[in-house]
Formats: C-alpha cells, sequence, structure tokens
C-alpha cells in the first residue's frame, strides 16, 4: 500500500515535471515569433535579413562569448585573489610592484583581441552602410508621432500615406499593443529595400530589431539604409530616438510579401491613398 | 572640526561665515559632499519614479505625479504625464552627472585631499574655490526650477534627455522656457568646473611640498590632474555648444536650423566633443580612488605605478577623440564609422591595464576587507562589466543593433550608476574617519555595500536582455513581451532604497556614537599624506611643509 502510493506520487511528480517543461518550451516556442519581440526573451531577435543575420552571428559567436570569457577571468581573479592573499592567509604582503614581462602581456593580448574582433566588425559595418542596387526604394519620415511612407511613381507606386499606432480600444484579436498600426508598409520578399529617412520635426530613429537596422530621421538631412527580408511576415520595429511625450507611441510596420501579392498590394494602395492624398491635400489648401 | 588647533595669523570664521563665504579647501569640499548627497537623493528619486512607472506594461503613475507635482488639470493628466517622464529622465541624467557624481567626486574629495595629498596648506585660489560651489548651487537651483516652467507647449519642464539635441530642445520642440532654464544651469555648472579645473591644475603643478615631483605623486592626485585637463578643454565646447542653442531660441539664429542653413548634426557632434571626456571625468577620479584604497587595504604599493598614472592619461587623450561612436545612426560616412569604432576600442587597452594592475596591486597582498576595500573589489568587477559592454558597443556594426535601447542602458549604468557611485562609496567610507574624525560602523557599510551591490545588479542586469529583444530606451510604456525583465529590474529597485537608508543611518550612527577614529585608521598600508594629520584635519594643515623623501605610491 505505502509502496504503491510512493510509486504513484513518484510518477505524478514525473509527469508533474515532463508536462510544466512541455508547456515552457511549448510557450517559449510559441512565443518566439520572428518580427516582434519575445515575452522574456534573453537574446536577440530571429534575424530575416542579411545584414541581421551578419550582426547575429557577429553577437552570438564573436563578441558574446568573448565579453563573457573576460568578465568571467576577472571574476575568478578577484575571488582568488580574496581567497588566496587575505590578512589570515597571508599575513606579511610581498613587495612586488613591478614586471615587465607582464605588463607587455597584459597589454598585448587586448590588443589581439581587439584585433580579432574587429576583422567581422568592419566588414559586417560595409555591408550595412554601402547601399546595393535596390529594385524598390521609400521614403520614410518622421513625425510627431507617426511615420509616414512614400512610394515612388516610377517603381509602381506613386502614392503615400501615414501609418499610426492603433490605440488601446481599436486593437482586434491578434493586434499587439503599441506595435500594430493602421496601415501596414508593404514590401517585397528577397527583394533589395532601400530606405530613406527624414524628418518634418524633431529627431526620430527607425529601427526594426530583426532587420538589424537603426538609422536616424534628421530634419534637414536624408539618410539612406536598406534590408532584404528573406522570409514573409510582419515585423515590428519603433522609434529609436526620444522626440516628445507620444515618443513611445509611433510604432512601424513592415509586411514582407511575394512579388505578385507586393504588385496586387500597389494597385490597391494606390486607389486607397491617392484618395486620402488628395483629402489631405484639400484640408491643407483651405487652412 | 571644532578640535582643530588655530595657529598662525588666519581667521578661523564660525557658522555661516565659515561655510557661506568659506575659502577653506576642506569646508568647500564638505559643501560640495552635501550638495551632491542632495543632488544624488533627488536624482535617485527620480529614477524611483521611473523604475515604478516601468515594473508594469500601460502608464499608471505618470499622470498621478503631473497632477500632483506641476498641477496639470486632469484632463489633460494623461499627456502631462507622458511628458513628466521625458522630464524625469532628463533632469535624472543631468543631476546624476553634474549635480551629484562630478560635485561629490570632484569638488568633494577633489577639494578636500588634494591639497593635502601633495603637501599644499590650501587650494592656489581659495576664493575662485568658494564662487565654484556657489555658481553651482545657483545652478542646482535653476535645473530644478525649470521642472516647473514651460517646455513644450502646454506642458512643463523639458522633455528630451540629458543630451538636449535640437530641434526637440529649439523652438521646434520646447518653445518655453524650459529649456532656457536648463542651458543657463550648464552655463554656470560649466563655469564652477572651469574655475574648479584652473584651481586644480595650478595647485597641483605649484604647490606641491618639496620632494614631492609629479612621480611621487598619489593616483588620485593624477586621476585630479587629468580630469581637471579635461574639464578645461571640454567644457567651453559644451558652453560654445549651448549658447548657440541659446541664440537659435532667443535670438534668431540658425546654427541648428536646416531652413535657416544649420545642421541639427552640429549639436550632436559637439554635444559629444564634450560628452564623452565627460564620461572619463565623472569616472577617472574613481579610478584614482579606486588606486588608493587597493594599495592601502593590500598593504602593498601600487603594481605599475606609472603604468597606471600614464593609462590615466592615454584614457584622457583617447576619450576625447572618439565622440561619435555616440553618433554611429545619424549617416555617418563608412570612413568616419571605421574610425570611430577603432579607435573607441583602443580605449579597452588603457582601462585593461588599470584593471589588471589593481589585481595585481592585491596579488601577494596581505588584504584586510574593511568596508572600503569590499566596495573598491565591486568596483572592479561592476567596472569591468560596464567595461565589456563598452567594447561591444565600440564596433558602429553591433552598436546599430543597440543603439538608443536598454542594452546602451545597462552598459552605461554599469560604468557609472555602479563603477563611478561604487568608486564614490568607496572614497566615501574610506576617507570618512578623516574627514569628521569619527569611525563608521563596518556592520552599516557592509550592508550597506551589499544592498546596493544586489540591487544595482537586479535592476540593471535584465536591462541587457531588453536591449537584446530590442526595448527602445527613454519609454514610458512597452510592448508586453518585454514586461518580465522590467518588473525584475523594477523589483532591485527595493534593494537601492535599503541601501540607501542604510547609508543615512551609519551616517547618522557615527556621529551620535563618535568612536574616535585616530589619525590612522588603516595602519600600514595608508601611507599618503593625509594618514599623517590628525583626524578631522586642523583648520589649515601644513604650517610648516612636508618634506617628501620615500618611494612613491
Amino acid at each position: 500500500m505505502f509502496n504503491v502510493n510512493r510509486q504513484m506520487l513518484t510518477r505524478g511528480a514525473l509527469a508533474a515535471a515532463v508536462a510544466i517543461s512541455a508547456t515552457l518550451f511549448a510557450g517559449f516556442a510559441l512565443a518566439q515569433v520572428e518580427g516582434q519581440p519575445t515575452p522574456g526573451g534573453l537574446g536577440l531577435p530571429n534575424m530575416v535579413t542579411p545584414v541581421g543575420l551578419g550582426t547575429q552571428q557577429f553577437y552570438n559567436m564573436v563578441l558574446m562569448p568573448i565579453i563573457s570569457f573576460i568578465a568571467l577571468f576577472v571574476l575568478g581573479l578577484l575571488v582568488y585573489v580574496s581567497y588566496r592573499f587575505n590578512e589570515q592567509k597571508n599575513p606579511i604582503p610581498s613587495k612586488l610592484t613591478h614586471n615587465t614581462p607582464l605588463e607587455i602581456v597584459w597589454t598585448l593580448i587586448p590588443v589581439l583581441i581587439l584585433l580579432f574582433i574587429s576583422v567581422p566588425s568592419l566588414r559586417l559595418l560595409a555591408e550595412q552602410v554601402e547601399v546595393p542596387e535596390a529594385s524598390v526604394t521609400i521614403k520614410v519620415t518622421g513625425n510627431q508621432w507617426y511615420w509616414s511612407y512614400k512610394y515612388p511613381e516610377d517603381q509602381g507606386g506613386g502614392f503615400g500615406f501615414d501609418q499610426m499606432m492603433k490605440p488601446e480600444s481599436e486593437l482586434q484579436p491578434g493586434d499587439l499593443r503599441l506595435l500594430s498600426v493602421d496601415n501596414e508598409a508593404v514590401v517585397p520578399v528577397n527583394e533589395v529595400i532601400a530606405v530613406h529617412i527624414t524628418s518634418n520635426d524633431v529627431i526620430h530613429a527607425f529601427g526594426v530589431p530583426s532587420f538589424g537596422v537603426r538609422m536616424d530621421a534628421i530634419p534637414g538631412r536624408l539618410n539612406q539604409t536598406w534590408f532584404k527580408i528573406e522570409k514573409e511576415g510582419v515585423y515590428y520595429g519603433q522609434c529609436f530616438f526620444i522626440c516628445g511625450k507620444d515618443h513611445a507611441y509611433m510604432p512601424i510596420v513592415i509586411r514582407a510579401v511575394s512579388r505578385e501579392k507586393y504588385n496586387e498590394w500597389l494597385a490597391e494602395a494606390k486607389q486607397k491613398f491617392a484618395s486620402a492624398d488628395s483629402r489631405v491635400r484639400v484640408a491643407a489648401e483651405s487652412h | 572640526m571644532a578640535s582643530s588647533t588655530m595657529a598662525g595669523a588666519h581667521d578661523h570664521p564660525r557658522g555661516l561665515r565659515r561655510f557661506l563665504f568659506s575659502t577653506n579647501h576642506k569646508d568647500i569640499g564638505t559643501l560640495y559632499i552635501i550638495l551632491g548627497s542632495v543632488g544624488g537623493v533627488i536624482g535617485f528619486l527620480l529614477s524611483l519614479g521611473m523604475r515604478l512607472e516601468l515594473a508594469y506594461p500601460g502608464v499608471q503613475i505618470f499622470p498621478g505625479l503631473a497632477e500632483a507635482l506641476q498641477g496639470a488639470d486632469p484632463s489633460m493628466a494623461l499627456d502631462a504625464g507622458k511628458n513628466l517622464y521625458n522630464v524625469f529622465i532628463t533632469v535624472h541624467g543631468v543631476l546624476m552627472i553634474f549635480f551629484m557624481a562630478m560635485p561629490i567626486l570632484i569638488g568633494g574629495f577633489g577639494n578636500w585631499f588634494v591639497p593635502i595629498m601633495i603637501g599644499a596648506p590650501d587650494m592656489a585660489f581659495p576664493r575662485l574655490n568658494n564662487i565654484s560651489f556657489w555658481l553651482l548651487f545657483a545652478s542646482l537651483v535653476l535645473a530644478v526650477i525649470s521642472m516647473f516652467v514651460e517646455g513644450a507647449p502646454g506642458m512643463k519642464g523639458f522633455g528630451g534627455g540629458w543630451t538636449f539635441y535640437p530641434p526637440l530642445s529649439s523652438n521646434t520642440g520646447s518653445p518655453g522656457p524650459a529649456m532656457d532654464f536648463v542651458i543657463l544651469a550648464l552655463h554656470l555648472a560649466g563655469a564652477s568646473s572651469i574655475l574648479g579645473a584652473i584651481n586644480f591644475i595650478t595647485t597641483i603643478f605649484n604647490m606641491r611640498a618639496p620632494g614631492m615631483t609629479l612621480h611621487k605623486m598619489p593616483l588620485f592626485v593624477w586621476s585630479m590632474l587629468v580630469t581637471a585637463f579635461l574639464l578645461l578643454l571640454v567644457l567651453p565646447v559644451l558652453a560654445g555648444c549651448v549658447t548657440m542653442l541659446l541664440t537659435d531660441r532667443n535670438f534668431g539664429t540658425m546654427f541648428y536650423d536646416p531652413a535657416g542653413g544649420g545642421d541639427p548634426l552640429l549639436f550632436q557632434h559637439l554635444l559629444w566633443f564634450f560628452g564623452h571626456p565627460e564620461v572619463y571625468i565623472v569616472i577617472l577620479p574613481g579610478f584614482g580612488i579606486i588606486s588608493q584604497i587597493v594599495s592601502t587595504f593590500s598593504k602593498k604599493p601600487v603594481f605599475g605605478y606609472l603604468g597606471m598614472a600614464y593609462a590615466m592619461v592615454s584614457i584622457g587623450v583617447l576619450g576625447s577623440i572618439v565622440w561619435a561612436h555616440h553618433m554611429y545612426t545619424v549617416g555617418l560616412s563608412l570612413n568616419a564609422q571605421r574610425y570611430f569604432t577603432l579607435a573607441t576600442m583602443v580605449i579597452a587597452v588603457p582601462t585593461g591595464i588599470k584593471i589588471f594592475s589593481w589585481i595585481a596591486t592585491m596579488w601577494g597582498g596581505s588584504i584586510s576587507f574593511r568596508a572600503p576595500m569590499v566596495w573598491a573589489i565591486g568596483f572592479i568587477f561592476v567596472f569591468t562589466m560596464g567595461g565589456i559592454t563598452g567594447v561591444v558597443l565600440a564596433n558602429a556594426s553591433a552598436d546599430k543593433q543597440f543603439h538608443e535601447g536598454y542594452y546602451v542602458v545597462a552598459h552605461f549604468h554599469y560604468t557609472l550608476s555602479l563603477g563611478a557611485v561604487f568608486a564614490l562609496y568607496a572614497g566615501f567610507y574610506y576617507w570618512f574617519p578623516k574627514m569628521t574624525g569619527y569611525m563608521y560602523s563596518e556592520t552599516l557599510a557592509k550592508a550597506n555595500f551589499w544592498l546596493l551591490f544586489i540591487g544595482v545588479n537586479v535592476v540593471f542586469f535584465p536591462q541587457h536582455f531588453l536591449g537584446l529583444g530590442g526595448m527602445p530606451r527613454r519609454y514610458i510604456d512597452y510592448p508586453d513581451a518585454y514586461a518580465l525583465w522590467n518588473l525584475v529590474s523594477s523589483s532591485g529597485m527595493i534593494f537601492v532604497t535599503l541601501s540607501l537608508v542604510v547609508w543615512f543611518y551609519a551616517i547618522i550612527e557615527a556621529f551620535m556614537k563618535k568612536r574616535l577614529a585616530g589619525a590612522n585608521p588603516w595602519g600600514v598600508g595608508a601611507t599618503t599624506l593625509e594618514w599623517t594629520l590628525s583626524s578631522p584635519p586642523p583648520f589649515h594643515q601644513f604650517q610648516v611643509l612636508p618634506r617628501i623623501t620615500g618611494a612613491s605610491r
């Protein structure tokens, strides 16, 4: 009787442990949706552009191991020194104040580590800054407190629209608080998108974490960056420079679709936003 | 200080005259420490407000705060609250840098111990010293007033971050007078620091006791010398930078306005030409303090003294030519980004020399774990943590993922909120017996350490995760995915708050118990000149200049 009970208890505990870890894992896997922040996430988001993947590799494979090692090394030294050379263990201090070879070593080794870091770093930097030939160019303008997008006429566009955050009262199931917007910006997948960025009022910054892209929107300047999304999906970003009271309320949403769908969207959007555009113009003239 | 013996013709004023008109470096140092503590407590309360707000997603406490503090109309409370949050982050930054770290480390410990450590009776220009302090006091008043006058249209206070980038700080973003108050506060603080820097440089170059050569000066004095040079070089740039903003705002100039041919980036370059050396201005005195303490409690001279001194000089020089690493996302050319990446990474080398030399000083020593030493070891660890994330952020390529996000917030709080503050506490407990004559309670000082060490790590370590996940900084509200680590981060404030309470109690307890410290409470390791004087030192020390013959440290 007692035995059976214990067995049952053990089995129950095991089952519970499996269930808990399964839910945790499932929750973790479910929660990791590309393009949006992961609840309780510990690392970089899943990257979907070549630059983003490069950043992820650079951080996860080069920077993170090196800095973790240095932190643990210094911590280890501190612990060892505190243990080995405290006044109980070592009542007579040594007179050691110089050791030229040692000093040369701890100058040179950091130099070598930095050189090692700088090679992939500079390669990635050039990839970020040098914009390749783009098949789609969009112009993004920061405003207090929303983004506007313009699609050029010669690429099938010729319209512009504003992208506003959906207020909490209008959120649909599946929408994300503070991240979902009324008009998503649509771009084709697997094509180089050049983004021209400026601002109408104060400085903003256009940033989409899963693209590895962050670029300031500065009045009077036209900045340029690029991304090539390699996976269809909806990608969320936010304003990354303080721009006044609603800084936290001007998200960015980019939807990557196939070329065919993109062309369809262009045609639809042209209709939809042409009227909106003229309405804005009328309103502006009536001032 | 009442016990000090008065000798010679010098007056020994009392009460209001002693402190208001003070020309005594020790009294002025004390005033700076008090001012810095007041600034620090206000700055801490602001950060407490921020962390309370960020504990949960959504906007909770700031609308109410705006009604209570700024008299906002209830119908406008939500907007006023969002604005007030930005005002809090701005004033928190300004206070912690200009009115907490700098006054205590430079004005406080520098004034107190630079003259004593080099065997001088006082600072070179005692009256200049007085006006330095009172300019800073006036500046603090202006900075606090700015929170209660109009900034952005219909809002009170300037909420654009401590870097004051136009156009948010020009008439486009904040037409009200709040920003003008901030500019004038910066002018006064800058003038105060420039006068102080002139005073330190003159004192260190001309008033060293016979035999105290530059290469025998204690490292704390070296750190103050480098700091003073940095202040003297970069604060005029800040003054010019904000003066142009003042004329843009009030007299129709267009330095930063693209509509008139100006450029907002000019402001950023000028601001960071000041701003990056400024972070070394805050941390270098800390390096000096840690060197003294590690040597004292290991009962060994500092390892690699010359390397340590010139590492600080090279950190000062390098720190002045890397400013644009704060601007990797503004659209700098590829070559500019390459240069600033490499130059910034080089700073890791002298910083590494310092960290390894501190450990080598402890190596072979006979370490006594008194409170200042515990704070110093804590400093070495947390500063290393901040330093290595600095190496990450030095890379323009990696920075594109972290810029203006919480990874950056975690990084600079590990160097400043943990690094500089731990050095400050280390120095405070190290010199408290000297300054007051009373011994603090070892238990309370260590409780203070552990509470703050646990607190700040719980607050700031999870912010690395937030930054990696993509959370932008200066946000009053965040997507729900960031809720977990924000809650953890906010919960650390419980320990931080307790640590402050313990700190105050430790001070009160020391003054009530009146345990006499004696001239040198630290024993054989404490070899700098301040430990040859009584505790507290006489009102005027070194009537006869000491003669330095022994080895340097």
